[in-house]
């Protein structure tokens, strides 16, 4: 193991606020933030829809505010082929869907409840995707 | 008010997503990479997202009534079962593959990279054929 492109102040930094979204989402609406649930219920449910749709349009406007008062450029690299996208993209919305959660439902609002389902959820999807990038990586 | 909220608190995520670099896919791939060159910073992200979050929600979890809504709404599954190891197993895989999850996915639309755009497209589709099937278990 070496470690590499560490960024542990920004990262925290940014964890913080995510933390403060899923803080005031919850004081205030009175719901848990986890994404595929609230993408997947905008797509699929009524109930919420519109306000559903703004937190979705939030998370596209959020990347563009920071750009803005940065300066800076956000750089991001995906190099897939399609199909290979298209396959993992299938697997990340039916697999939070059956499971329950994401990264973000699971990963953060469900362990920060303590909730063993979501730690167990968790300690899952990561141990698959390390697994995923070792054998990717021996291919 | 409610759904101010909702979009106010989409904006941060957003932010938060993209000053810790996570809608990066490389820089998730890099955590996951722990047999070659790890980059632990996701950890400290959820790390950050914790120490804000967890004393919240237990300050708050005996309050009847949020702010701006009638009561409370998520789902306190507390079920151990097939459906979820085999859902997270399956997320798990497609988050190893491309590096990409539900949040992040969605913000780096904001980018116009025709990448994510087709992974988004297929998240959604996968969203869909869960419901078709009937598969779905409610968030968390």
């Amino acid at each position: 193991m070496i470690i590499s492109n560490f960024t542990p102040f920004l990262s925290f930094l940014g964890g913080l606020l995510i933390g403060l979204s899923v803080v005031i989402f919850f004081v205030f609406n009175g719901r848990l933030i986890g994404i595929s649930g609230i993408a997947s219920n905008f797509l699929t449910s009524k109930d919420n829809r519109f306000s559903n749709l703004l937190f979705l349009i939030g998370l596209i406007i959020g990347p563009i505010v920071y750009k803005i008062f940065s300066q800076e450029e956000i750089n991001i690299s995906i190099s897939n082929s399609f199909y290979l996208l298209a396959f993992a993209g299938l697997l990340v919305g039916a697999g939070t869907r059956i499971g329950g959660g994401c990264t973000s439902g699971h990963g953060i609002s469900g362990i920060g409840r303590f909730s063993l389902r979501s730690i167990v959820a968790t300690v899952t999807f990561m141990i698959v995707g390390i697994l995923t990038v070792l054998v990717k990586n021996l291919i | 008010m409610n759904k101010i909220i909702s979009l106010i608190c989409g904006i941060i995520f957003g932010i938060g997503l993209t000053v810790s670099q996570m809608i990066n896919p490389e820089k998730v791939l890099g955590f996951l990479n722990i047999f070659g060159d790890w980059d632990p910073s996701l950890a400290f992200v959820m790390i950050g997202a914790l120490v804000i979050s967890s004393p919240f929600f237990h300050l708050f979890k005996n309050n009847k009534k949020p702010i701006f809504a009638e009561k409370f709404s998520y789902s306190n599954n507390k079920e151990l079962n097939k459906k979820l190891i085999i859902g997270s197993s399956l997320f798990g895989a497609g988050w190893g593959l491309v590096g990409l999850c539900p949040g992040p996915a969605i913000a780096s639309l904001a980018l116009l990279n025709l990448n994510s755009v087709s992974f988004v497209i297929f998240m959604f589709a996968g969203f869909y054929l869960v419901k078709l099937l009937d598969l779905t278990t409610q968030a968390r």
